[in-house]
């Protein structure tokens, strides 16, 4: 039973980081009914500059606490990310709005290879050690063991999740990205400039991807240029769970996801006879993601695309 | 490009034979040549026609049907596994690890197969490799493509892309508790490819080099042979698939499947076809790798070279055979060529290499994709398109907006 | 003319979460019949279409065609049994020349595969000129066949409209099902259309033909059956109905002339 608890407080875990990058991709298809391919290594920027910061404050003021530090290295994690989201819109998406359905997914794919190697260029290939700023001394929850890195993981991302419904039910971008998701071309009736809206919506995405990756960092110890990948596909597969284009459907999705995978990877050895190892956590994510599209291709909460008639 | 060269059978028959015996001839010389300069340039030629013939192969399914099939390289790794298993050693050390796990069973089996296989593994022909590796891949290809069926464009282009990964997945861990595929270390000792007595690898101990007849030659010209032979049969199947009635039923389907479904066409079945007849191309080729490398692993199977194919389909001419021929030879020989220039050029310049080859042909690769399709949807070298207008007629349409429906 | 009942369907409903689409809709053409389907916007003509030829899945319904049950599960079967439609918005394969487009017509006749494909072996090669040769025909039929080669795409919009009818006749249909084929054509077009659709009708072909103009309807059409809020509310020869009080309403609100 305690095996159990650490898998699901682990789940838990994951999920959160799979959550915030789903939240990412889930809004993008929401009002432009695309797969931003590249938001995976948005991920990895994010965490690239978040050492980088770290790197800095190391040799500028080393005595400051861990939870600043990292405080400092997210927030200037989120700019950069920020950035580089907006100006692949800008560059890239912009142009293929009205292009035939193949042009977007496969430009989406370069541009993820470009990112990636640009990291390469930039932090060089090997894995980078991410520094552990937060004591190590674990916390006792129920019979299983949570570390401050990840009680703060949780922490952030609860705040950025419920900082993002606020904004997306109580502001006024909020509401134009609302309608630009439904109805992009009635929102532009109505005063909403759709341009502006798609841009907030890739910042957006981008800032709380660049929390996961600064996050993802400080959790797992070591960064690489190609580490947004898998978390992304994954992040995806979890927006598809919870219903693409609705953002409450992101955040169950990733967090069942996270639990599902974790729990998973736990068992598989003995639910299938010893014959497959943990090894396979990966395969799990594809797995629910040709379920979810073969069952219930709107998720669990149902999708909220764009009519784009 | 295409008014030197002319391949219009039908309108000019006279030019095409003639520039494709010309082509013929530049090629059958071509390692000769080449061999003047070190045998590392057919190595690369090798190389890139096996590339030539999964991009030829994921033309049919990106380019003819309008399937984005991301998982591509896992049929090119069915093939190579697939050799590796029966032309190896390691079919010894499976059995060997089932009689570990299930010794009953275990003994049973090498009851059956003798202790021959026990002890030095499988060592099949070519000839049986070869077409086996074809149809166990296209089964593989149907096999991954029915869940596929429904699927809008971007969701297809993702769950193929996580059954590429899912085989990448099983290769890397197949090796507990039953050795099936060696796991990270990979399969090696595979058997070079033997035909009419004559071993490709060259015989031991004359390195590498093979004797037919009165001639010699280095093994990778041999091998370049037989790429080129089996790359014009690829050619020769692809260019008569486009041209029928289900080449055309593909290219309906990618148009429009709505219509294509209106006209009575099984979308299902054209499809799942499609997914197995770019599948058994991969698997041949993936065949021929195992034996010219004689070792494969789970590394060569990876997502980026099913998007490094992708990008050589898309950079060539999406469905236009002769553009995908030239994206193919353009990004696998590129690098190649790139790494033997450019790296000894910075370190005269720079006195340091800046930029790695590998690191170069990522940002070909990537740079490819994004520039293309925002610049050139339809490739370098796309299809000509026929606007021809007879004499008097007045209704003029719009011009091309340029931009292809995929 | 033989009095045989070409398409004989009855007691379709559908419903659309809380919509009902169509409510006990149904129709019989004659052979050699052109009828026509007519009523206001949104009254269920292409919802109708669409049950019949298997886009949608009715609720209930009886289907037959040419005195056989069909049943409307899947577009391919539908065209398969004998019926060819086109499209409200053109449905085209645009990087296709004319040509092209009609030949796809004939694949649901044919039946080379991947050996023929590949092998080119007598009986495939006759295959192939026999469909070439049909496509060709049709093209002249409709009055472009000197387009044969030209990209789809580049065709004018009448010019694409004929190449629709004549890849859905090349499909050998028992009912030829046109979704407002009339559809975005100036007055001489439409001319050239009733031209093109009485030439259809003079080689036996049936046709069910969906409009908005009333006009082009009642001078062509042998009957028609008038829908409104998917109802029937009529059904009858074209000066019957012109003459009909509901049908009058349902087009003008009101009494009228």
């Amino acid at each position: 039973m305690d095996t159990f608890i650490q898998q699901l407080i682990n789940g838990l875990v994951l999920g959160s980081m799979y959550a915030l990058v789903a939240l990412g991709y889930t809004m993008v298809y929401g009002v432009l009914n695309l797969i931003n391919f590249a938001h995976g290594d948005v991920l990895m920027i994010g965490a690239m500059a978040g050492l980088t910061i770290l790197k800095i404050l190391n040799s500028v003021a080393p005595d400051l606490p861990g939870y600043v530090k990292l405080g400092i290295a997210i927030a200037g994690a989120i700019p950069v990310c920020m950035l580089v989201n907006v100006i692949i819109e800008r560059v890239a998406y912009r142009r293929l709005r009205n292009a035939p359905r193949l042009a977007p997914l496969i430009t989406a794919i370069g541009i993820s290879i470009l990112l990636q190697t640009f990291a390469m260029m930039i932090w060089g290939r090997s894995p980078l050690p991410f520094p552990q700023l937060l004591s190590s001394e674990p916390i006792k929850l129920g019979g299983a063991l949570i570390s401050q890195t990840q009680l703060l993981l949780l922490v952030l991302a609860a705040v950025s999740m419920i900082a993002l419904v606020l904004l997306v039910e109580k502001t006024k971008i909020g509401r134009a990205m609302r309608a630009t998701s439904e109805n992009p071309r009635i929102a532009g009736l109505m005063g909403v400039d759709s341009n502006k809206v798609i841009v907030a919506t890739f910042a957006i995405g981008a800032a709380l991807a660049a929390v996961a990756g600064v996050m993802w960092g400080a959790n797992y110890a070591s960064i690489q240029f190609a580490m947004g990948f898998m978390p992304g596909l994954k992040a995806f597969s979890a927006a598809v769970l919870g219903g693409i284009g609705n953002i409450y459907g992101a955040m169950i999705g990733g967090i069942l996801l996270g639990i599902i995978e974790s729990l998973g990877a736990g068992y598989i050895g003995d639910l299938t006879g010893g014959f497959l190892g943990s090894h396979y956590q990966d395969i799990f994510a594809f797995v629910v993601l040709i379920i979810v599209l073969t069952i219930r291709p709107s998720g669990i909460m149902g999708e909220r695309v764009a009519d784009r008639a | 490009m295409a008014s030197f060269f002319d391949f219009d059978v039908k309108n000019t028959p006279g030019k095409a034979y003639s520039s494709m015996a010309l082509i013929l001839v530049v090629l059958l010389i071509f390692p000769f040549f080449a061999a003047q300069f070190g045998n590392s340039w057919v190595r690369i030629i090798d190389i890139a026609l096996l590339y030539i013939m999964l991009a030829l192969g994921l033309n049919i399914v990106v380019g003819f049907a309008g399937l984005l099939d991301l998982g591509y390289i896992a049929f090119y790794a069915v093939g190579a596994y697939m050799t590796a298993l029966l032309a190896s050693p390691q079919f010894a050390a499976l059995l060997e690890s089932v009689i570990n796990q299930y010794p009953v069973f275990g003994e049973f089996l090498v009851g059956v197969m003798g202790p021959e296989i026990l002890a030095n593994g499988i060592h099949l022909s070519v000839w049986l490799i070869v077409p086996l590796a074809a149809v166990v891949a296209g089964l593989f290809g149907a096999l991954l493509g029915a869940p596929t069926l429904k699927l809008r464009g971007d969701y297809l282009a993702i769950v193929t892309l996580g059954f590429g990964e899912i085989i990448r997945i099983f290769m890397n861990n197949l090796n507990e508790p039953i050795n099936f595929t060696n796991g990270p270390q990979g399969v090696n000792l595979i058997d070079p490819i033997r035909v009419f007595g004559v071993s490709l690898g060259g015989e031991p101990g004359s390195r590498a080099t093979v004797f037919v007849g009165g001639f010699s030659m280095p093994s990778v010209n041999a091998y370049y042979f037989l790429f080129l032979f089996l790359c014009i049969a690829i050619v020769f199947v692809t260019i008569r698939l486009q041209h029928s009635r289900l080449g055309r039923a593909w290219v309906a389907i990618r148009e429009d499947e709505i219509a294509a479904k209106a006209m009575g066409i099984n979308t299902r079945n054209v499809k799942l076809l499609a997914f197995s007849m770019g599948a058994s191309f991969a698997g041949v080729a993936g065949a021929m790798f195992a034996s010219f490398q004689g070792f494969v692993s789970p590394e060569s199977f990876s997502l980026t070279e099913s998007i490094a194919v992708l990008a050589m389909v898309v950079l060539g001419g999406i469905g236009h055979v002769p553009g995908v021929i030239m994206g193919g030879l353009i990004l696998a020989a590129l690098p190649e060529v790139l790494r033997h220039a450019v790296e000894p050029a910075q370190q005269a310049v720079f006195g340091r290499i800046i930029i790695e080859a590998e690191v170069l042909r990522q940002l070909l690769y990537g740079l490819a994709m994004v520039l293309i399709m925002l610049n050139r949807p339809s490739g370098l070298w796309p299809a000509p398109k026929s606007e021809d207008r007879p004499d008097g007629d007045i209704d003029k349409p719009a011009p091309a907006s340029g931009v292809i429906p995929a | 003319m033989s009095e045989q009942i070409i398409l004989n369907i009855e007691g379709v409903n559908k419903r659309f979460g809380g919509l009902q689409a169509l409510t006990n809709v149904g129709i019989k053409i004659m052979k050699g019949q052109i009828y026509g389907l007519i009523g206001p916007n949104g009254a269920g003509k292409t919802t109708f279409f669409n049950v019949i030829t298997g886009l949608y899945q009715p609720d209930t319904g009886t289907f037959e065609l040419a005195g056989k049950p069909y049943s409307p599960s899947a577009p391919h079967e539908v065209a398969k049994a004998g019926i060819a439609r086109t499209f409200q918005n053109i449905r085209l394969f645009g990087e296709m020349t004319a040509l092209e487009n009609v030949m796809v017509g004939r694949h649901v006749r044919s039946h080379q595969g991947v050996f023929g494909a590949v092998f080119r072996h007598k009986a495939a090669r006759i295959e192939e000129a026999s469909i070439r040769a049909r496509a060709l025909e049709l093209l002249d039929f409709v009055g472009i066949a000197q387009f044969a080669n030209r990209t789809s795409r580049f065709l004018s919009y009448g010019d694409q409209r004929r190449l629709e009818i004549a890849r859905a006749l090349a499909t050998d249909p028992q009912l030829l099902a046109l979704d407002e084929p009339a559809a975005g054509m100036n007055a001489t077009e439409k001319l050239a259309l009733r031209a093109l659709l009485v030439k259809i009708k003079s080689i036996g072909t049936t046709v069910l033909l969906i409009e908005h103009d009333v006009k082009l309807m009642m001078g062509l059409c042998d009957r028609i059956t008038v829908l409104e809020y998917g109802k029937p509310i009529a059904e009858g020869v074209p000066a019957d109905i012109q003459k009909n009080k509901a049908v009058i309403e349902a087009y003008l609100g009101g009494s009228h002339q």
